[in-house]
């Protein structure tokens, strides 16, 4: 344990399991997903809606959207993509890039999101996280942490995209971030996003050690080795995809079916 | 003749998301923000997100409390989701103690931070669970969960659950760490999930598909 900055007891061994999630991750540059490599040097996927559909009836369990260039602009354009992608797509939808408002927040979930993901606007100013949390209900604010090593057991937040230093000592805001009313985590390496080169274990360890809610973990993922890996070390609650999903490295189905033989509890599709 | 179905505007909730699920289904959706509306409807959707005390407060607002009870004694078919289901409850404990809707005799609790094996219970409970039933199969077959079979996974967002003083009235639950949560409850025309059916894929069609067959 890091600087015993552990708010609950720290168990290593899940003794109840919860049903681990796949989340489908779609980083949106205007009207197109785009992916890169640590946060930078995007390549054009597709259709943001083509794809989640895609995603959706090959059975994910989440969608999740982030506007990658909002918080530079200090908008959220993903508005129109949301209202287009919940006209068929019936499962949880998050969103994030650019919310700094109550306001934001508002028009998202009225769009269609169900849950809002704030990075940028939190970590400028904290209360924005109890404001939508106390409207709309802890279930809906997902803090987005994007983490940045320093050294082995020490990781920096970053704003905008993974391009600016907060100065906050990951552990400790997110601990902060939960006392304000956070649902969930979502746990980006800023170093391993991109890579294909396998989760950062150390950091999401720590991070679901120092926290009582949901921690997803994004930022890594090559092959089915990391995932296995990374749900059997850090006992996270959800992975966030896109590298593998994208560029059709792995399916849904078999990464659910991979998951179930190693007795991974997930969702059983009928 | 597509089946009507009123949705419940209180200023609360995924409204949108109930919508397009319900026109997915082959309803034709009315939208009710007056309480004449509510009395009116041929079978009602109450959705809910947030907390209890502001739905209460809303609803209170609008004058539809009374409108929703009058519903529910007609006999026509209501559905309420998460929160909506909560509200129908006698109290609710989010934030202190409020009187709800009580059409349904129960009160609206915490999911407890601790389990029966000592492990703490992660709060909120987000994600997909499957619905299993322990006593009542049987009524499963003439209510919104026809057709589903038992362990089918829906999508849950809440910290807090219904505790029924009639636990005959729930007929499907699902198990979170080890913690048994009402996830469907049923008194005669009145139908409630603490899921989200519309989030919740092909099973989540299927019951709202159910729900539109009620008479």
């Amino acid at each position: 344990m890091e600087n015993g900055v552990c708010a609950i007891p720290f168990s290593t061994v899940r003794l109840v399991m919860r049903p681990f999630r796949l989340i489908a991750r779609l980083d949106v540059k205007g009207p197109n997903v785009v992916k890169g490599v640590q946060l930078e040097g995007l390549r054009k996927i597709g259709n943001p809606n083509i794809l989640a559909q895609r995603y959706y009836v090959d059975g994910i369990d989440e969608i999740l959207y982030m506007d990658i260039v909002a918080s530079l602009y200090e908008r959220n354009n993903l508005l129109d993509i949301v209202k287009e992608t919940t006209k068929d797509v019936f499962i949880p939808v998050t969103v994030g890039g650019g919310v700094r408002t109550l306001s934001d927040a508002a028009a998202l979930l009225r769009a269609g999101a169900d849950k809002i993901a704030v990075n940028t606007a939190a970590l400028k100013r904290p209360e924005i996280l109890h404001e939508i949390s106390d409207a709309f209900g802890a279930q809906c604010v997902v803090l987005s942490i994007e983490a940045k090593r320093e050294s082995n057991s020490n990781w920096t937040a970053y704003y905008d995209n993974g391009r600016e230093k907060s100065g906050k000592n990951v552990l400790e805001w997110a601990q902060q971030a939960c006392s304000l009313g956070v649902g969930e985590i979502l746990l980006t390496s800023v170093d391993q996003e991109g890579t294909a080169k396998g989760f950062d274990l150390k950091l999401v360890q720590a991070v679901t050690a120092a926290v009582s809610v949901p921690v997803i973990a994004c930022g890594g993922m090559g092959n089915m080795v990391h995932l296995t890996d990374l749900i059997e070390k850090t006992h996270p609650d959800a992975v966030a995809m896109a590298h593998v999903l994208h560029y059709e490295k792995l399916t849904i189905s078999s990464i659910r079916k991979h998951l179930s033989g190693q007795k991974v509890p997930v969702r059983e599709i009928f | 003749m597509s089946t009507q179905a009123t949705l419940v505007d209180y200023g609360l909730g995924n409204m949108l998301s109930v919508h397009r699920m319900l026109e997915h289904c082959g309803a034709k959706v009315n939208i009710a923000a007056l309480p004449d509306d509510i009395i009116s409807a041929e079978r009602l959707v109450f959705p809910g997100v947030g907390a209890f005390a502001s739905g209460m407060q809303e609803l209170a607002k609008r004058g539809m409390i009374g409108a929703l009870r009058e519903f529910a004694r007609g006999g026509r078919p209501i559905l309420g989701i998460c929160l909506g289901m909560q509200l129908f409850m006698s109290i609710g404990e989010e934030f202190g103690e409020h009187v709800g809707i009580n059409i349904i005799p129960g009160r609206v609790k915490q999911i407890p931070s601790v389990n029966n094996l000592r492990n703490s219970v992660k709060i909120p409970h987000i994600g997909w669970n499957a619905i299993v039933n322990e006593q009542n199969k049987e009524s499963w077959d003439n209510g919104i969960l026809k057709g589903i079979q038992p362990g089918e996974f829906v999508y849950f967002a809440h910290s807090f659950y219904v505790d029924l003083r009639d636990k005959q009235l729930c007929i499907a639950q699902c198990v979170y760490e080890n913690t048994s949560i009402p996830a469907v409850v049923r008194l005669n025309n009145i139908h409630g999930c603490q899921f989200h059916p519309e989030k919740s894929g092909p099973v989540g069609i299927k019951i709202i598909k159910n729900f539109l067959t009620l008479a």
